[in-house]
């Protein structure tokens, strides 16, 4: 057996796998609302990421989204307080003083809070939460840089743009944090709003050269150089791979939205597909870059796409043959536990074993 | 290998051009110096070699630049990509991948190499460069020397005849900067590359190079010869050749080796003669004292239990390898960095950091200096006073961004010093700073600790030391390793001896102007002004 076929033989993880096996379980988190599945979900996306991050500077992005997913939870409670309109529920926690509004406006601020509507709140937000989760996994495990050399040469411009962004946005920060240390050293008068406008100038001039210097070091390591291009092809290209990528969105929905239409869900998405795979074929012949070491897609690889699949058809197929078990039917009650869904997700939390083990240099 | 033909830039919006008539012939296999103030027109003639300029900067480029046999008018930046590297200041902001490896590639993929080759220029490359250990590392993680050669590597690996570097070493600090610089020796000696740089640290790279052109600015002419005949003329120098200058040596000696052979007459004429102590005017009261500071992360700090006072009078310099914690150390003093344990007591302290820009916010000088006013509730008119007597004649309306890095520098001064601080600190203060203005802030500092403040800076340029300080502490690994009085510790040290002193041992003279001094040649030359 080839050395990369093997779980324990040490090396980085195709990030595309990452990527489908964080997509599945977001899937799986898209189709319930019963807080047991979803706080499994986190669970695992916890303990995966704890087993398997690497040393880079995005694996510090799980807690960031942690922390976004926390703040989402604690907004829509806040929110959900404070506009619980239509009173659902009898056990009243405590009571807001209410602002009086007219009664046309069909809006209350304030008033009497009840457990059920806090819970409702709660099991609405944690499925964001949930996904929020996910995708900090697939960010904090497989590098969007790393993924973004997987991007089909037809689409490469695009890649492009956005490498740009990503590096952008945290040299964004760092400048903005540089900067504000600066301010405080100047002391100053004036409220926040006046220092945020006098911060905002040397900041976004600093961002704009460093991207303008980033856009001249990659032209001149020969960035576009390969790119022969004629108008007919490239928008032939560029059609097909925007209606694919439509078609694909709009199957998804389908499929992931639960309703019935035929034509939604599996052959929208089928159609989408193949016209975006067209697109990139067509537009794949015009570039004449190469790829460096590609990641293999190979055993572990795999295993790890399969066990976030698993996760996804679980809680499909517990959605179809037992649906009542994921919804929660009294926020009051004790929320059911489906077996086959939990038992899927709990598959999803075998990466942390079955990804090979990170070498020496890049493991945390 | 370069040829420039006539060649004028002249930016938008620009009333004189900032390049004119340059005729240049660059053969093949030699490293050139381009030397010259900021603001002369360095970087506009190192990026127009691979068509940076006017492609991507703008303006007007006449005449011809051939690279190669290939004219830049009809060949773009990237289509030089495979006979010119360029390698910009800072090696971060050109960085496109994640780690050394895939940054290495980064270029080899764009001109469509095959998979087997490029796999095998990736690996020479990393053994070439001393990178091998570093291939998995996440670039952001490498230290500021580290970085500098992936940035050169990842132009090497398309196997270009020409390697354009503008400032490879103002970040790094002086064995960093020898690592780089022994690296672009061996590609020029070994492989017989072209190497074109600009440098203002001329100590470092002078006696590497085969060539120099010399940038003068204003729309003078641009010189080319060899580094002896150069330097003899131009106002900006090396301070070894400062020492040549004062001692009369000719030709110009400009490594330390030759220099030291010439010295012989000269160390025993100054034998009998007791070098300057480089003491403090008048120390005052303490305005800043340490004990025992550790600082940092709660897993990981910085420093380690530094101890350390700053009295008024004195100039103390704050040398170390980058990531010492120097720069922890400034920012603990004016609490932008909180102490783990240990006391800190400081008078009124002011900062100027690394980039002074990020104390500039308004959109002219006027505005900046009355919010500096305001902001420090001085007297209207202060920062101006202060900013015209740092460097006289700096335009109201200009832009701050406009300035050359050394009127940045005074404008950030100013707006530091308009708060009246006892203590000032300076962080790298000479990065990107040309000789004149280095002399300038020099005069500046003197003046500043004689009429009663502390000034702590942390750098890495010795010849400023060496010029300036009373006092040096050196930090390694978060402790102070030595403090003393700025001979003691500098003579002796391999890393931070300046040049005069590595010629003058085991006398301890820093600089020229000491050993002019001395043989009672004050400001001898008359071409220095």
């Amino acid at each position: 057996m080839r050395p990369h076929h093997r779980v324990t033989h040490p090396r980085v993880l195709h990030p595309g796998a990452w990527w489908l096996w964080a997509l599945g379980l977001a899937a799986a988190a898209s189709r319930t609302q019963n807080p047991v599945p979803l706080l499994l979900i986190m669970a695992v996306t916890w303990f995966v990421v704890a087993a398997r991050r690497g040393n880079t500077p995005w694996a510090a992005s799980y807690a960031l989204f942690f922390k976004i997913a926390m703040a989402v939870i604690l907004i829509h409670l806040v929110f959900q307080a404070l506009l619980s309109g239509h009173v659902q529920g009898l056990t009243v926690l405590f009571t807001l003083p209410e602002i009086p509004l007219p009664e046309s406006t069909g809006i209350k601020i304030g008033g009497p809070v009840t457990l059920e509507a806090l819970l409702t709140a709660l099991y609405v937000a944690l499925q964001l939460a949930a996904i929020f989760c996910c995708i900090g996994a697939a960010n904090a495990l497989g590098s969007a840089r790393r993924l973004l050399r997987y991007v089909p040469s037809a689409l490469y411009e695009i890649g492009i743009a956005c490498v740009i962004a990503l590096t952008f946005a945290p040299q964004l920060a760092t400048d903005a944090r540089r900067v504000r240390d600066a301010s405080r050293l100047r002391g100053g008068t004036g409220g926040r709003v006046r220092r945020l406008g006098r911060l905002a100038m040397p900041v976004l001039e600093g961002a704009l050269e460093r991207s303008v210097e980033l856009a001249a070091a990659m032209d001149s390591r020969g960035y576009g150089r390969t790119t022969s291009r004629s108008t007919g092809s490239r928008r032939v290209t560029v059609t097909l791979v925007l209606v694919g990528m439509m078609g694909i969105c709009i199957g998804l929905y389908g499929l992931l939205n639960g309703t019935d239409s035929a034509w939604l869900g599996l052959p929208a998405l089928l159609v989408g597909t193949v016209l975006a795979m067209g697109g990139m074929i067509v537009g794949g012949r015009r570039t004449g870059r190469t790829r460096y070491r590609p990641d293999p897609w190979a055993t572990p690889e795999l295993l790890v796409t399969g066990s976030g699949v698993v996760a996804a058809v679980s809680m499909f197929w517990q959605a179809r043959v037992d649906p009542t078990s994921l919804l929660v039917a009294s926020p009051t009650d004790l929320p059911a536990v489906p077996v086959v869904a939990c038992l899927g997700i709990l598959v999803a939390a075998l990466p942390a074993v079955l990804a090979p083990p990170l070498p020496q240099g890049v493991a945390q | 290998m370069i040829t420039f033909e006539r060649v004028s830039v002249t930016y938008d919006g620009a009333d004189v051009p900032t390049l004119r008539d340059v005729d240049l012939h660059v053969p093949e296999g030699e490293m050139v110096l381009v030397m010259g103030r900021t603001g002369s027109g360095k970087s506009t003639l190192l990026r127009a070699i691979n068509g940076l300029v006017p492609y991507f900067s703008g303006g007007t480029l006449r005449g011809r630049v051939v690279v190669d046999g290939r004219d830049t008018a009809t060949h773009r930046p990237r289509d030089l990509a495979d006979v010119v590297g360029f390698v910009g200041q800072d090696p971060m902001s050109g960085f496109v991948t994640d780690n050394v490896e895939d940054e290495l590639a980064y270029g080899m993929e764009s001109l469509g190499i095959s998979a087997p080759v490029m796999r095998k220029r990736v690996e020479e490359t990393l053994d070439l460069l001393g990178l091998a250990d570093l291939r998995g590392r996440p670039l952001a993680n490498l230290s500021g020397g580290q970085q500098q050669r992936v940035a050169i590597g990842s132009v090497l690996t398309t196997h270009p005849q020409i390697l354009v570097l503008d400032e490879p070493t103002s970040a790094l600090d002086p064995l960093a900067a020898e690592d780089v610089l022994a690296t672009l020796r061996r590609l020029v000696h070994d492989l017989g590359m072209t190497v074109v740089l600009a440098e203002h640290r001329l100590e470092r790279v002078v006696q590497f190079v085969d060539t120099i052109v010399h940038v003068p600015g204003n729309g003078s002419p641009v010189t080319q010869g060899d580094p002896a005949s150069v330097l003899a003329r131009t106002p900006i120098a090396p301070p070894i050749v400062e020492l040549g200058r004062v001692a009369g040596w000719d030709p110009l000696p400009l490594t330390v080796r030759d220099a030291r052979r010439r010295s012989v007459d000269l160390r025993t004429s100054l034998a009998a003669v007791p070098p300057p102590a480089h003491d403090a005017h008048a120390l005052g009261d303490p305005v800043a004292e340490i004990w025992d500071l550790v600082a940092g992360y709660p897993r990981q700090p910085v420093l380690n239990g530094i101890t350390l006072a700053v009295r008024t009078g004195e100039v103390v310099a704050l040398m170390g390898r980058n990531g010492a914690g120097k720069s922890t150390l400034l920012r603990s003093l004016v609490g932008l960095h909180r102490p783990g344990s240990g006391r800190l007591e400081t008078g009124p302290t002011g900062l100027v950091p690394q980039v002074p820009e990020d104390l500039l916010y308004a959109a002219t000088v006027r505005a900046e200096c009355a919010t500096a006013d305001k902001d420090a509730h001085a007297a209207a008119g202060t920062t101006r006073a202060l900013l015209d007597r740092l460097a006289p004649g700096i335009d109201d309306g200009h832009h701050p961004r406009d300035l050359s890095e050394g009127q940045k520098l005074a404008l950030a001064l100013a707006v530091v010093l308009a708060g009246e601080p006892k203590l000032l600190l300076l962080d790298e203060p000479t990065r990107g700073l040309d000789y004149i203005a280095k002399r300038q802030l020099v005069v500046i500092l003197r003046d500043l600790a004689v009429n009663g403040h502390g000034v702590l800076m942390a750098t890495h340029d010795v010849e400023l030391v060496a010029e300036v300080a009373s006092r040096v502490a050196v930090l390694a690994d978060g402790e102070i390793v030595a403090d003393g009085a700025a001979p003691d510790v500098v003579v002796s040290s391999p890393a931070f001896a300046p040049q005069v002193a590595k010629i003058m041992a085991p006398q301890a003279w820093l600089t020229a102007a000491d050993v002019a001094h001395a043989l009672g040649r004050d400001g001898t030359d008359p071409r220095d002004e």
